[in-house]
């Protein structure tokens, strides 16, 4: 827990504890007179993959929205690498190192692939706008570089052979895989995936879950996804958090959450009163 | 321009590698496409691979004799490897990759193979599925990492670690490296292959180095191949073919071999390589016909009829034209016209643009097909060939091509027609045995050499080419009399594009019937612009405008069929098209992509009986394999059409003169 006083990590019971990548502390956001979220926290440590389940209207991309930047809430800290978050844009946010993915596809549709893929890259590329246009000195190079990038990238996922294909044309199992390079291209620690598998077939479903696992094992990525297939949520992931209402119902690994009353009576359709 | 290469004392592709290097070293050897580049080997940095691999792999602890499984796409690397396999005198055996667990397990088994060079986990994970029954396994090497980072390594190597311990074992090995490769002579063995097997187990063809270079001598020089040439290596490495074209014919000519970035990225890597010599299966050509009647009937009305005013005239002329007949100044004229205007650009689409020398092989080619592609000025050809042979028994030279015969013997092979009408041929080419199996390698290869295909056919008198009816036990007679040959007619079934695969059932029945499978391409391009609506390929295989489509299509074989009289019972009386598609996974296919008869015909029965019994459809449940080897089931019920045959009359009197 990060000590109020000195402002220094230390664990419970006095050990060195490990600093976790980002901590969410007591998050309230209200849109007006409603509460999306109310009073959350938990953490992701480096390395893992952490999911955040719950039934629609949970919050859960509100959630998402909190860490990447782009909601700022009313109540609480964002604790990014053991520094308390000031409000910050969401450019700012994918320069720290965070990028994500979303729910209903945010691709250039009329951009190829390989396009698609390159901007990406844009937090990285630091020549102007006018070397870049006349493809000069540091641009040149730069392009270069950043295109080797983003050829592994579409390696990795196996998308070669649609390179050079608008995104517009593409299948939608495709366009999420699309998607997903995008945000690696941004060679982020913390990759956010909005529902990576909503809408799949069983097939995509598995390269997607095959390409999550290759991704935090190959490139160390860390990871937080929102996902509605308990089953692919409890394969996947290491450790998960339950929301309903706004509010955290559970939190741990697959076999505790699964074994979690308040869990079990949300998604069975407990009356609340 | 590379001068005339030496041809001296060659006894084994380590040592054409080496001349390579030697008289070229400059000059690329592969190419393959990766992260969006091609990158290219010279021979000479092929050379310093394959010699830091085969150290690493001595040091390894591989010995003469020993079997090295290798397992992947196309690769350079896994080429390479197959040489430096041999440069520490063990053999190279090369698997096909989509084979699933159990497949491959009984090829490595059989052949005890002690190492496995394989090209990812996927492949990895194959062998590892099944290593409890491989007790001579001990080492696997991969070339891709990905995922494999959690693995226990005490068994795996990554290849390029191989690589480097060869580099430091350089001083210490590097002698013994050069000790076996020398000793390498024409009647080791080179590689084994395994027959793809249409019935039965794949039986592992052994063939030596001399029967591979000399091979690739005589056939580079029949087709006066250069070290310019460029081909496109895409077909399966298990596949006596593309040993030959891309290591033997490659090593001995020293043209480039490419290799495609992926499997789904063939036609624009065809299409950027440009190949000067091609070859491909008939379904290949098919296929991409198949793609540019399906864009053609999307284009605007003035490049429909600009594509059918030319390939009408192409038709007429281009055949002619590319066998140097006599075609009239006017035709010549406008033929240029239309290679401007349209067999150009096509070409160049199709990745044509270069090929001088195109070959097809493995099924016969439909005469629409075959025509379609001379007539635009490419020199497509025809071979016939076997495992057995280091493929090479006849082939068509230039300028005497058509599309009915297999043409003539290659150089340096005899054939002769046994009296059930069964080829047999002798060659250089001729496999030592088959392995650990003696009993099968004595009644296909004779005392004297004779090896017999297992084909039907007969040699023309008038110009000496080879025709191949069918596959010799598959030929049967009918309960009326009849001859019965399956592959003629569904060849014939096959040329349509609708028609995908076909299977005719009828030794000893009074009549025959078929199996037919659609081709979702064509038949799916043809369902949108008609507005048809269907939800899967099985709605669409069962919607009674397909069947009646597919009909027609029936109707006009069996009327083609009828004109043949020793034939003409052979006729199609009932069909139907399956719900599946028939696939080397489920054991349908062999991995060759060739037609299993008895697999399916027993698989089924239930279908074949109600061909026979009379119904007018059939609920069926088939079990398929998925890609990862795991199983489902579908159910469908199965319309039954019957087809219009040539009246019986007719068709016993033909019986009856047939016999």
């Amino acid at each position: 827990m990060l000590d109020d006083k000195t402002g220094e990590y230390a664990a419970e019971d006095g050990t060195e504890a490990v600093v976790p990548l980002m901590e969410m502390r007591n998050i309230v956001l209200r849109f007006g007179g409603v509460v999306a979220i109310r009073d959350i926290s938990f953490d992701i440590r480096e390395g893992e993959i952490r999911a955040i389940i719950g039934p629609n209207g949970a919050g859960k991309s509100s959630l998402l929205n909190v860490i990447s930047g782009f909601y700022h809430p009313q109540e609480g800290v964002v604790i990014f690498r053991g520094r308390e978050r000031a409000p910050m844009k969401p450019y700012q946010v994918a320069r720290q190192g965070i990028a994500r993915t979303f729910q209903n596809i945010a691709l250039f549709h009329g951009m190829t692939v390989l396009d698609n893929v390159m901007t990406g890259r844009l937090t990285r590329m630091k020549s102007s706008m006018a070397a870049q246009a006349l493809w000069i000195g540091s641009a040149e190079r730069e392009e270069i570089e950043n295109r080797g990038k983003v050829e592994e990238i579409i390696d990795f996922l196996n998308i070669q052979h649609i390179r050079k294909v608008p995104v517009g044309r593409l299948p939608y199992g495709l366009k999420k895989r699309v998607e997903l390079a995008r945000a690696l291209a941004a060679e982020p620690e913390l990759l956010l995936l909005d529902e990576p598998m909503a809408g799949m077939n069983v097939e995509e479903k598995e390269d997607m879950s095959r390409f999550i696992l290759d991704v935090n094992d190959e490139f160390g990525t860390t990871i937080a996804l929102i996902e509605h297939d308990m089953g692919v949520v409890m394969d996947l992931s290491d450790r998960v958090v339950v929301m309903d209402y706004g509010r955290k119902i559970g939190d741990g690994t697959p076999d505790e959450v699964r074994n979690n009353q308040d869990v079990i009576d949300a998604y069975l359709g407990v009356g609340h009163d | 321009m590379v001068e005339a290469l030496s041809t001296g004392t060659l006894d084994s592709l380590p040592a054409l590698l080496a001349r390579n290097a030697r008289e070229m070293g400059g000059k690329a050897a592969f190419r393959e496409k990766e992260f969006g580049i091609w990158r290219t080997w010279t021979w000479d940095e092929a050379k310093s691979l394959v010699d830091d691999l085969a150290v690493g792999l001595i040091e390894l602890g591989v010995a003469p004799g020993d079997h090295v499984a290798i397992l992947g796409p196309n690769r350079p690397q896994l080429y390479m490897s197959m040489i430096a396999i041999q440069s520490t005198g063990a053999v190279p055996v090369p698997l096909y990759q989509e084979a699933v667990a159990e497949e491959a397990a009984y090829v490595l088994e059989h052949c005890g193979a002690k190492y496995v060079i394989a090209n990812d986990q996927e492949q990895v994970d194959k062998v590892i599925e099944v290593r409890d029954r491989l007790a001579q396994l001990k080492h696997v090497i991969y070339l891709d990492a990905r995922g494999l980072r959690g693995y226990d390594h005490s068994s795996i190597s990554s290849f390029g670690g191989i690589i480097e311990s060869g580099r430091a074992a350089r001083e210490r090995l590097g002698g013994e490296m050069v000790r076996r490769r020398e000793a390498l002579g024409r009647d080791d063995t080179c590689i084994m292959l395994y027959t793809s097997g249409t019935t039965g187990f794949p039986k592992g063809v052994v063939l030596t180095n001399g029967n591979i270079i000399e091979s690739s001598r005589v056939s580079s020089a029949f087709d006066g191949l250069k070290p310019s040439d460029e081909v496109l290596a895409y077909l399966p490495m298990a596949w006596v073919g593309d040993f030959i074209f891309s290591i033997g014919q490659a090593h001995w000519t020293g043209f480039c071999v490419n290799c495609p970035e992926s499997h789904d990225t063939m036609s624009s890597d065809l299409r950027e390589i440009g190949p000067t010599y091609y070859f491909a299966p008939p379904r290949m050509f098919e296929g991409q016909l198949t793609n540019v009647m399906i864009r053609m009937e999307d284009a605007g009305a003035a490049k429909r009829w600009m594509f059918g005013h030319f390939m009408e005239h192409a038709r007429r002329v281009g055949g002619r034209i590319l066998d140097g007949g006599r075609v009239g100044l006017a035709d010549r004229l406008k033929y240029a016209l239309g290679e401007f205007l349209v067999y150009g650009p096509l070409k160049n689409a199709l990745g044509m643009s270069n090929v001088r020398v195109g070959y097809t092989a493995g099924e016969a080619i439909g005469p629409e097909i075959f025509e379609f592609y001379r007539s635009l000025g490419i020199n497509l050809k025809q071979l016939y060939g076997q495992t057995e042979a280091s493929v090479f028994i006849t082939q068509q030279p230039d300028r005497e091509v058509r599309s009915d015969t297999v043409g003539v013997p290659s150089p340096g092979v005899e054939i002769k027609v046994g009296e059930d009408g069964e080829v047999h041929y002798r060659s250089p080419g001729t496999f030592r045995e088959y392995y650990r199996n003696p009993e099968s390698t004595a009644s296909t290869k004779d005392p004297d050499g004779w090896v017999a295909t297992g084909d039907a056919g007969f040699i023309e008198e008038a110009t000496g080419h080879l025709r191949i009816i069918d596959r010799a036990k598959d030929v049967g007679k009918l309960s009326t009399g009849g001859m019965f040959a399956p592959k003629y007619v569904e060849n014939k079934l096959k040329f349509y594009p609708n028609i995908l695969e076909a299977v005719v059932f009828g030794a000893g029945r009074d009549r025959c019937v078929a199996f037919l499978n659609i081709d979702l391409a064509a038949v799916g391009s043809w369902a949108e612009r008609n507005n048809i609506a269907y939800g899967s390929y099985q709605e669409l295989s069962q919607h009674p405008k397909v069947l009646d489509m597919v009909k027609e299509h029936v109707d006009e074989v069996n009327r083609s069929v009828a004109a043949d009289e020793m034939l003409s019972g052979c006729q199609i009386h009932r069909f139907l098209v399956l719900h599946k598609q028939l696939d080397a996974d489920d054991g349908e296919l062999t991995r060759t992509q060739k037609v299993r008869r008895k697999v399916i015909g027993e698989k089924f029965d239930d279908l074949v009986s109600a061909l026979y019994d009379g119904a007018d459809e059939v609920r069926t449940e088939t079990e398929v394999t998925y890609e990862d080897g795991r199983k489902g089931r579908i159910a469908a019920t199965l319309v039954i059409r019957d087809a219009e045959v040539a009246p019986i009359g007719t068709v016993a009197a033909a019986a009856m003169a047939a016999e």
